[in-house]
């Protein structure tokens, strides 16, 4: 039997998608047959809709095989055959360094640099991280390197920050590395907020060490002594791992005190928000690692000159610090090279909603969004009308169909009216209303105002009363304007980006979609046929086969019937849910 | 962690005596002790610390993380993140109200579950998806909802 080593992908969505019974039942296998193969587990591959995936590598030959959508029995099955047997599954293969899988385009179109290691490595493993190239960057500069020359390098790269706003992040490092004081800190914001967004957590859960290796790098050129990444309580996996990665790097002498035997230290914290999307602005930020309420404070001064205790302080986001070590181990021009004019690099997107292939996907800038769309993403699911692109989470904006060959890059972006954000994409078809979309958004927001401008915490809250208006068939035409009239008021009028971008889901759907919040008004009618006051279920008596589905599927038991009598729904009990219409065979719910 | 039950907030606060910003963590380690931060808990802190009550209690309701009123045995966290509300997250809340009895979010009248809503769980490809305890259950329906709150 060849060489060969088991791997499954173990991400948060792994897991969830049931990928423990799998691996356990791999490893029983493993043991009653007692053969000595290596089991082992990595981060997100990126394929989401086919966990849990699992991969057989046959390390004498090179060839990697990618089973998707395996549960316990179909792992049994491919033990059996594929690794027993030399004979690999074909049918359940997705992705084949010799055969044909049947999700090969999703990769086409990637550029892979921040998730180079992600679903290909064991996160936990530092000897994985090391045999792939890792640390080699953060040797490089300490052995022949000065800050200064690091600098200039991530400078001429054309790098911007992740985070949303595109600062560029060499001049960052060079304001703070300028910026006096006896000691300077370093944040890794992973307070990964906006709904929709999984890249920061994947690059986390998938390559810890990447995001260290690349703020060790960013301390040495600053001059930071202290650093912490400030993540989210929602990513409990993202904290263990990072907290072992920091536990091993100071062991291996890569991270504490005389970092590779040089006079440079640099000692890291992992830093556990408490649940506050503002926390994810980099004055609340601070506050939060303060022990305070995190409640943006007013720029200047900004963190460079005076942070965290009153300290220099320099804040990146995950994927920023990701680029870093790639961009020292590749130089500069190599990376410039890679995306658009003004965009340099890669972007990873996390891509949700009503496409056929959900996950994570990291391409060049530059690429328009149709290709990310239709190529990457496989297209709208069940062959349904593409409505709008959300792009940039709470802070961004709705982009429809007419605008689909818009190259994703910031300027691009920001001219639509949405932003690049962190990341987050979510796909929209035709049943999907582009006023309660705006309505969700804005109740987000309002939650997650923290009270302290006047315009986003009373703004928002009004904004979102009209539009709950306007979804219950109960607004009128002059709302519209009012909505535009405080978009403008709260956007002026706030002091952070949460205030400043709030009304960004508004203003892109009135501008986009005014016709649907026209028929909502004038016609009392939803075109999507989604909010619930403006709609009516109703089961058609001719085409009901009396088949129960509907009844057995309704969440609040308001459909009777029997298999005498077809089926009817009790229109004053239904909530409008929609699932009867989901789950019928036989095309007998109406929705009105 | 081992003999949970016999630490007391005191043990907590002395975890990070002298050491700057700790109000969070202690906030965190209290609730993970006790499962929530009552105001004995809050008037314990603050005596031993440098942290007024006050600002206490401004911390602890400014985060959704920390509670004030003791929690059900099990957390249900129902995603209303942008993926799962598209997919259908409201029916899947009214599916989990509907069986445990309740008419809004919050805690069950024998104390079994407490449910709340969380802002996205990232597990978006999964949507739409809930969180009890800490696992994560995805391509939820009605009747998986339904067979997943029987085997609490």
């Amino acid at each position: 039997m060849n060489k060969i080593r088991i791997t499954v992908g173990m991400g948060s969505c792994g897991i969830a998608a049931g990928a423990k019974p799998v691996y356990e039942k791999l490893d029983e296998l493993l043991k009653e047959k007692n053969i000595d193969i290596k089991l082992d587990e990595t981060g997100c591959i990126g394929m989401c809709y086919k966990e849990p995936l699992v991969e057989i590598e046959d390390m004498e030959n090179n060839i990697k095989t990618l089973y998707g959508g395996v549960d316990v029995k179909k792992a049994e099955k491919i033990f059996n055959e594929h690794v027993l047997n030399g004979n690999p599954v074909e049918k359940l293969i997705v992705k084949s360094s010799d055969k044909k899988g049947s999700e090969e385009d999703l990769f086409k179109k990637q550029y892979r640099i921040v998730l180079e290691r992600t679903g290909v490595i064991n996160p936990e493993s530092f000897n994985d991280f090391i045999e792939s190239n890792g640390y080699a960057a953060l040797e490089k500069i300490i052995k022949s390197m000065t800050p200064e020359d690091v600098i200039k390098e991530i400078t001429e790269s054309g790098l911007r920050g992740r985070g949303g706003a595109g600062f560029p992040t060499g001049v960052k490092w060079n304001f703070a590395r300028k910026s006096k004081g006896d000691m300077k800190y370093l944040v890794c914001n992973a307070d990964e907020g906006d709904p929709g967004a999984f890249m920061d957590k994947g690059i986390l859960e998938g390559d810890p060490y990447n995001v260290i290796e690349g703020m060790t790098i960013a301390a040495y050129a600053i001059g930071c002594t202290e650093g912490y990444i400030y993540c989210r309580a929602e990513y409990p996996l993202a904290v263990k791992r990072l907290k072992l990665a920091i536990k091993e790097a100071v062991n291996k002498g890569y991270l504490g005190n005389n970092i590779l035997n040089s006079d440079f230290s640099f000692n890291l914290k992992v830093k556990e928000g408490a649940g506050a999307f503002v926390c994810g602005e980099e004055t609340a930020l601070m506050a939060s690692i303060e022990g305070k309420r995190g409640m943006p404070k007013i720029r200047p001064p900004f963190p460079a000159e005076s942070g965290i205790w009153g300290k220099p302080t320099n804040i990146n986001n995950v994927e920023t610090f990701a680029n870093i070590a790639w961009i020292i181990r590749n130089g500069a021009n190599k990376y410039a090279s890679i995306g658009a004019s003004k965009s340099k690099g890669t972007k990873a997107f996390s891509l949700s909603g009503k496409i056929n292939r959900t996950g994570l996907a990291e391409v060049p800038m530059g690429i328009t969004l149709r290709e990310i769309i239709y190529d990457v993403a496989g297209g709208i699911l069940n062959g349904k009308k593409f409505k709008a692109i959300q792009v940039g989470g709470p802070s961004g904006g709705c982009i429809p169909e007419h605008l689909i060959d818009t190259p994703v890059d910031y300027d691009s972006l920001n001219a639509t009216g949405a932003i690049m954000g962190s990341g987050g994409m979510v796909i929209m078809d035709e049943d999907s209303c582009m006023v309660e979309v705006a309505r969700y958004f804005l109740n987000f927001t309002q939650n997650e105002s923290c009270g302290k401008c006047t315009f986003c915490r009373v703004g928002t809250k009004r904004m979102h009363e009209i539009l709950t208006r306007i979804v219950e068939g109960k607004g009128k035409m002059e709302d519209i304007d009012k909505l535009e009239e405080l978009a403008d008021m709260v956007k002026e009028s706030s002091l952070c980006g949460l205030g400043q971008t709030a009304p960004n889901p508004v203003i892109t759907t009135i501008k986009y979609f005014r016709d649907e919040y026209e028929a909502h008004i004038l016609e009392k009618k939803c075109p999507a046929k989604v909010c619930k006051e403006l709609i009516e279920f109703t089961i058609d008596a001719d085409k009901c086969k009396k088949c129960g589905i509907c009844a057995k599927n309704c969440p609040v038991n308001v459909i009777t019937g029997d298999k005498e009598t077809p089926y009817q729904i009790n229109q004053d009990a239904c909530i409008k849910c929609g699932n009867c219409l989901r789950v019928c065979p036989f095309d007998a719910v109406d929705v009105k | 962690m081992s003999g949970k039950k016999e630490i007391t907030v005191l043990d907590i606060v002395e975890r990070y005596k002298d050491k700057k910003g700790a109000l969070i963590p202690i906030l965190q380690d209290v609730q993970d002790v006790f499962r929530y931060i009552s105001k004995e808990s809050i008037e314990e802190i603050a005596g031993n610390t440098e942290y007024a009550e006050s600002d206490i209690y401004g911390v602890t309701t400014f985060y959704s993380q920390f509670k004030m009123e003791k929690p059900g045995e099990h957390n249900i966290k129902i995603c209303q993140g942008t993926a799962c509300h598209v997919i259908g997250a409201d029916t899947v809340l009214d599916v989990v109200l509907e069986e445990l009895k309740l008419k809004d979010y919050g805690t069950t009248a024998d104390g079994k579950f407490t449910v709340e809503e969380v802002a996205c769980l990232g597990c978006c490809s999964l949507a739409p998806v809930i969180m009890i305890d800490g696992e994560v259950h995805g391509k939820l329906t009605p009747d998986k909802i339904r067979s997943i709150l029987k085997s609490y």
